[in-house]
């Protein structure tokens, strides 16, 4: 297979974090390693599970299969296969196989001699999966407040439980998270549109360099963050945007209980309004 | 950064946390499934604010059963015009319930009745009395889908109050801040609502008039529904009430992926409905045409009379009182309207003989506080 003109850097030996030379290998253009095992192992394995799963279930349609958690009589026990133990495996399998791929980032970044930006900004999206299926089950509780495995089914689950604080816009972490991610598609359009443009000059023109791109946003609006920048600027809206979705899924419950337009009564309490 | 700056900063952060962790609950909290497992369908509840709230919801004890048999209050006491067909024993029985239920403890059978004649009707507690009794046998009666075999006492509105610490008059005014136009019934946030900035008074439209409160099209994609948003925050404001009054949340009643469809709702969305429509109808039915009849101190800004909504009787339970029954120790008197009394095969007694059993009551109601003190304060 032909080599791409970075993959000079990238195969080379060393960097594992586990396994030393033992699974320091390629498969094609694919790093392995030991966590690219563990990864296929768990992806696997929990794919099968919930094959299985559809397979106990009232339907093939794929947008309504469902593996639905426990029943919250359960607690943090372990519930038979068929009455949400199933979902208990796959979600063990589930974190083992994001975890793992999240390491194997780790490992190339070592290859690459780079920081570990990508497999920190990974772990932010664990971290909020592992949020709403552990964090908070275990704070209220019960297993059955995870959310279940299915396309349409998890969606229901979401409506549900933002229903269940009456109306989920008055969530101050939801508010953030919902500005950020607002903030964060807003900052790629820019940048995309920008970069776009700047390599896609009109025909006879020659492609525009920084200097240009500064200068557009220096002329709209007064300022540009700069080609180095925009993407920490990118990072940081991205992951303020998960990290504040994690936080208002598990103040929902665990530290409210209530509805979240009431929670404002401390704003409309203050002494200063008249 | 200076020390000074240092402490300023720690000072802030402090502030701030506790500003914000001021309005948290915390673990561990108690929850109610009532859906499929993973549907969402859960109700959350912080234990240490139920307790509270328990000791709000107990019933007092009930009035030592009557004598069996005795003659008819209407034929022995006059101008007794709802429990006219009640023995005397019932009826005296019935009345101490109530003294203790709604009168101020130190003004007793006075709250209602004038000096010792107590036939007299010019006190105007005892003409919206006799109509909330006639209220309260009309629900119990008639209003079984949603009471059930429960029905409701004096009690489960008043709780030892001459007045229902929930009760609603309509918004002053339409005004935005600064007068800068209409504010749509909305912003006032209020405790009925959730303190949402949704329309705070969404009674008057449904509970008092008839307005639809359906606004999700029959379709999937519009195919001539006119409804807008605006009109769904006032059914949202309505709903959030009845949340509110409740202590339960929207997926009590609702299983949210789809609000309108009663295939998907749980049980306790048909028993609402009835609620609905009987707050709308007590509101038509006894409150509005009690009107003239309360002072002006009793009413609200505009000048209408004090009505009823989902809190009056839940006061945030699931079912009043917790689902007790208290109907059942006075169902002769308020299941239902009371026939009148049989004509008395004897002689009527004199009207100078019917005096004394009522001074007799006023003797007797001066136990009525005593009994009063076994309900919470």
């Amino acid at each position: 297979m032909a080599m791409l003109s970075f993959e000079r850097k990238y195969r080379v030996r060393g960097g594992t974090l586990l396994g030393g030379d033992l699974f320091d290998f390629w498969v094609g253009p694919f790093y392995v390693g030991f966590f690219g095992v563990t990864t296929a192992f768990f992806a696997a394995l929990g794919t099968a599970l919930i094959v299985y799963g559809a397979s106990l279930g009232p339907t093939w349609n794929i947008w309504q299969i469902s593996i639905a958690p426990p029943d919250l009589s359960y607690g943090l026990g372990i519930a038979p296969l068929a009455q949400g133990g199933l979902w208990q495996i796959i979600t063990v399998c589930a974190l083992g196989a994001f975890v793992s791929w999240a390491l194997r980032e780790v490992e190339i970044c070592r290859k690459l001699g780079m920081g570990y930006h990508v497999p920190f900004a990974f772990s932010f999206a664990i971290l909020a999966y592992f949020t709403l299926v552990v964090v908070r089950p275990v704070l209220l509780g019960a297993w059955g407040h995870g959310f279940p495995y299915g396309i349409l089914s998890h969606l229901d689950w979401v409506s549900n439980t933002g229903y269940q604080y009456l109306h989920f816009h008055y969530n101050p972490a939801h508010m953030l998270a919902i500005t950020f991610f607002f903030a964060t598609t807003l900052a790629l359009s820019l940048h995309g549109s920008l970069i776009l443009s700047a390599t896609n000059p009109r025909k006879g023109e020659p492609v525009k360099t920084a200097e240009h791109e500064n200068t557009l946003f220096r002329d709209i609006i007064g300022y540009s963050i700069g080609a180095l920048g925009i993407h920490r600027l990118g990072l940081f809206l991205a992951l303020n945007a998960v990290f504040w979705s994690a936080v208002c899924i598990v103040i929902s419950g665990p530290f409210w209980t209530h509805g979240w337009p009431e929670w404002w009564s401390w704003w409309l309490n203050l002494p200063i309004w008249g | 950064m200076s020390t000074t700056a240092r402490k300023l900063n720690v000072a802030a952060a402090l502030a701030l946390a506790a500003l914000v962790t001021a309005g948290c609950e915390r673990p561990p909290v108690d929850e109610v499934q009532h859906g499929y497992r993973g549907t969402g369908m859960v109700q959350m509840y912080n234990p240490r604010v139920v307790a509270e709230q328990a000791t709000h919801n107990v019933v007092p004890a009930a009035q030592p059963a009557a004598a069996e048999g005795g003659p008819s209050a209407g034929t022995v006491y006059q101008n007794v015009k709802v429990l006219g067909g009640l023995s005397v024993g019932e009826f005296s029985r019935t009345m101490l319930a109530i003294t203790a239920w709604v009168a101020p403890k130190e003004q007793g059978c006075a709250y209602c009745h004038e000096g010792a004649n107590f036939a007299d009707d010019s006190k105007y507690t005892k003409v919206v009395a006799r109509k909330m009794l006639q209220m309260t046998q009309k629900i119990n009666a008639d209003w079984k889908p949603h009471v059930q075999a429960t029905g409701v006492t004096c009690y489960t509105c008043h709780r030892g109050k001459p007045v229902p610490e929930y009760v609603w008059f309509k918004d002053v005014d339409n005004t935005a801040a600064g007068g800068l136009g209409n504010r749509a019934g909305q912003n006032r946030s209020t405790a009925a609502i959730n303190g949402a900035s949704l329309p705070s008074d969404p009674f008057t439209p449904f509970l008092l008039g008839a307005e639809p409160i359906r606004f999700t099209g029959a379709t999937a994609l519009p195919t001539g529904n006119r409804k807008s948003i605006k009109q769904a925050e006032w059914t949202f404001a309505l709903m959030t009430h009845m949340s509110q009054g409740l202590g339960v949340n929207c997926t009590y009643c609702h299983n949210s992926r789809a609000f309108n469809d009663w295939s998907q709702s749980p049980p306790q969305r048909a028993v609402a409905w009835h609620g609905i429509r009987m707050a709308r109808a007590l509101n038509n039915e006894f409150m509005v045409p009690l009107t003239e009849v309360f002072p002006a101190d009793r009413k609200g800004p505009l000048g209408d009379v004090a009505k009823l909504n989902c809190a009056t009787c839940h006061q945030g339970a699931y079912k009043p009182l917790y689902g007790a029954s208290m109907l059942k120790d006075y169902v002769t008197a308020l299941a239902a309207p009371v026939a009148a009394a049989p004509p008395p095969a004897e002689a009527v007694p004199a009207e100078g003989e019917a005096a004394p059993p009522a001074a007799a009551e006023t003797s007797s109601t001066g136990d009525a506080s005593p009994n009063g003190a076994g309900q919470p304060g």
